[in-house]
């Protein structure tokens, strides 16, 4: 799938690659025994390491280790067995030591690869080209005070994992979905929490542009972006800045810039014009880490079946369309209420519930699967009904907003408000005969070739019938009575 | 491998050391005097030897993944040179 942008001199084409941050679930930081909890009052889960006080050392947490190999397997990497922590030296107030602690030449995982689920339903591979593990620095406050900016140690030495993929995304819509579908992943494997408000996951987008076919551009670095919506707004955005630099004869300056939400442009971020010269080197403080393949092994064993299996998986046990079944993988809980729901039933029937009134119901709500208040269990009985033809599909959407206020069950909604259809061909026909009666003028006018009324007859017999009428059988008498 | 005074200038600002202008070209030829002195390692045939992260053979040691640090403001921010209430407090650096 390739876009091209439209210019005053011909046409344009992006080009995207990412570099996700995401923090790393867990109870301690990378380097430290200080907790990582969000939203804790000021310089709270700091330690002297963190800090940065002179001869503090840093030892490494070995379960943000396992997440990160997890995260790797999970995209299908390779895994670095021997890496190497080095020191990314810059000066800012959150980050006391000076330096923060990254990975540079030897990252832990290696090259992998993401799928991005297309809404015509295929997919596109995008290259991943390594996975590293480095501290997060601490957050300044910068709106506190006129003269004073605030910094909170908190979340100085929180593990993250920066992903970068290769530059292979071509449009603004696919740097979406490829963030959408690492978030999904990560949470399948629970190695981030995938939450953007507060900071576990930002995106640094990298963006230039070419002619179709031309050797790549010069790029420019978009830093933090934190919302998906705000990726798309900024790709747009700078696509379009360095087209009109390039169509008035201008060049593109490699820079690190930043998105302004409020004005949706990005601008140039002067104090970063030395930021590529970091002066890594190996931190001398850390040994290289050192992976047991067996310990690698084991992880792999233990990892949950993955959204992209999980898709394939939906798609050829119960026959849903492939965007379908992605829509419901998206989260883990959809997937599996999906499969409540379905199983021994008509899978189609389930799906277009769930992702229609379902979905609608718990965005209304504001309520997740989690806290929904229709479980798989009424919502399968529900569908039985309409299944065995004892409602129709329109009264079960009546019915099932009665589950949503009663919390009763859908047999007990439909005997009590007597919404049972009626089947009974010869109610259907009194009723048919007595609507057609009344509208002779229209019988007419249908038979003379106006054959939009027949919604008109099938809305009057249903309204005579309150709804309940089977609407298979009124169309099939109808049509049988009008032809006359 | 040598550096020149302006090489000096450019790295004592990334390490935000003050330099006098005056001062570059004495400083520029120590650097380049340690340079060379390990330029020597140069003429060691390092072929199909690894590179060395550290001298010390074994594996980086794993830590538990426990609260064991922190709860302490009072203890990180007790020699803070300036701060406000569990802040602590710098020049306003803009973006």
């Amino acid at each position: 799938m390739s876009e091209l942008i439209k210019g005053a001199t011909g046409d344009w084409e992006m080009v995207i690659g990412l570099e996700v941050h995401a923090q790393v679930v867990s109870n301690a930081k990378l380097f430290s025994g200080a907790a990582t909890a969000f939203g804790a009052p000021p310089n709270s889960q700091v330690s002297t390491v963190d800090a940065g006080f002179p001869g503090m050392l840093p030892v490494i947490n070995g379960y943000c280790v396992e997440q990160a190999v997890r995260t790797g397997l999970g995209l299908k990497a390779k895994i670095n067995l021997t890496s190497v922590f080095d020191r990314k030296n810059y000066f800012y107030a959150d980050l006391p030591n000076g330096y923060q602690i990254s990975q540079y030449k030897d990252p832990i995982v290696g090259e992998g690869r993401l799928l991005l689920d297309m809404p015509d339903g295929s997919t596109r591979e995008i290259g991943i080209t390594r996975l590293h593990l480095e501290q997060d620095a601490g957050k300044s406050l910068h709106d506190q005070h006129p003269n004073l900016t605030f910094v909170d140690l908190n979340r100085a030495g929180v593990a993250l994992m920066e992903i970068v993929s290769e530059p292979d995304m071509r449009t603004a819509e696919e740097a979406a979905l490829y963030i959408t579908k690492l978030r999904t992943v990560l949470r399948y494997l629970g190695t981030c929490d995938g939450n953007m408000e507060e900071g576990s996951m930002r995106a640094d987008v990298n963006v230039s542009v070419r002619r179709p076919g031309a050797p790549f551009g010069t790029r420019c670095e978009i830093k933090n972006v934190n919302s998906i919506r705000f990726v798309r707004a900024a790709i747009e955005y700078e696509a379009r800045r360095q087209i009109d630099i390039l169509e008035d004869g201008g060049e593109i300056r490699q820079e690190t810039r930043l998105f302004d939400s409020v004005k949706g442009v990005t601008r140039s971020m002067r104090s970063k014009e030395d930021a590529h010269d970091y002066r890594y080197f190996p931190d001398p403080d850390l040994l290289p880490l050192v992976l047991d393949p067996e310990w690698v092994k084991t992880i792999e064993a233990g990892l949950p079946e993955l959204p992209d299996e999980k898709k394939a998986r939906l798609v050829a046990e119960y026959g849903i369309k492939p965007y379908d079944a992605w829509v419901l993988v998206a989260e883990r809980e959809p997937a599996d209420f999906f499969e409540a729901v379905a199983r021994g039933r008509d899978p189609k029937l389930a799906a277009s519930w769930i992702m229609g009134d379902y979905f609608a119901m718990l965005n209304r709500l504001g309520k997740s699967v989690a806290d929904s208040p229709v479980s798989a269990e009424s919502l399968g009985q529900l569908i039985d009904l309409i299944s065995d033809n004892t409602i129709s599909g329109r009264i079960a959407k009546e019915v099932f907003e009665a589950m949503v206020e009663t919390g009763k069950a859908p047999a007990t909604i439909v005997e009590e408000k007597g919404l049972r259809q009626v089947t009974d061909t010869g109610a259907i026909e009194t009723a048919i005969d007595d609507v057609l009666a009344r509208n002779q003028d229209k019988v007419a006018e249908y038979r003379s070739g106006k054959d939009k009324l027949f919604g008109f007859f099938v809305g009057q017999v249903m309204k005579a019938t309150q709804g309940k009428a089977n609407p298979a059988a009124v169309n099939d008498i109808l049509k049988a009575k009008l032809q006359g | 491998m040598s550096v020149d005074p302006a090489t000096v200038k450019k790295v004592a600002r990334l390490a935000r050391i003050r330099v006098d202008d005056a001062e570059l070209p004495a400083l520029a030829d120590e650097v380049n005097g340690i340079l060379h002195f390990v330029e020597q390692l140069q003429s060691v045939d390092v072929t199909g030897v690894a590179p060395l992260t550290s001298v010390v053979h074994r594996s980086l040691p794993l830590r538990a993944d426990v609260i064991t640090d922190g709860g302490d403001p009072e203890k990180v921010l007790a020699n803070a040179p300036d701060r406000l209430e569990s802040f602590f407090t710098v020049p306003k650096v803009v973006e």
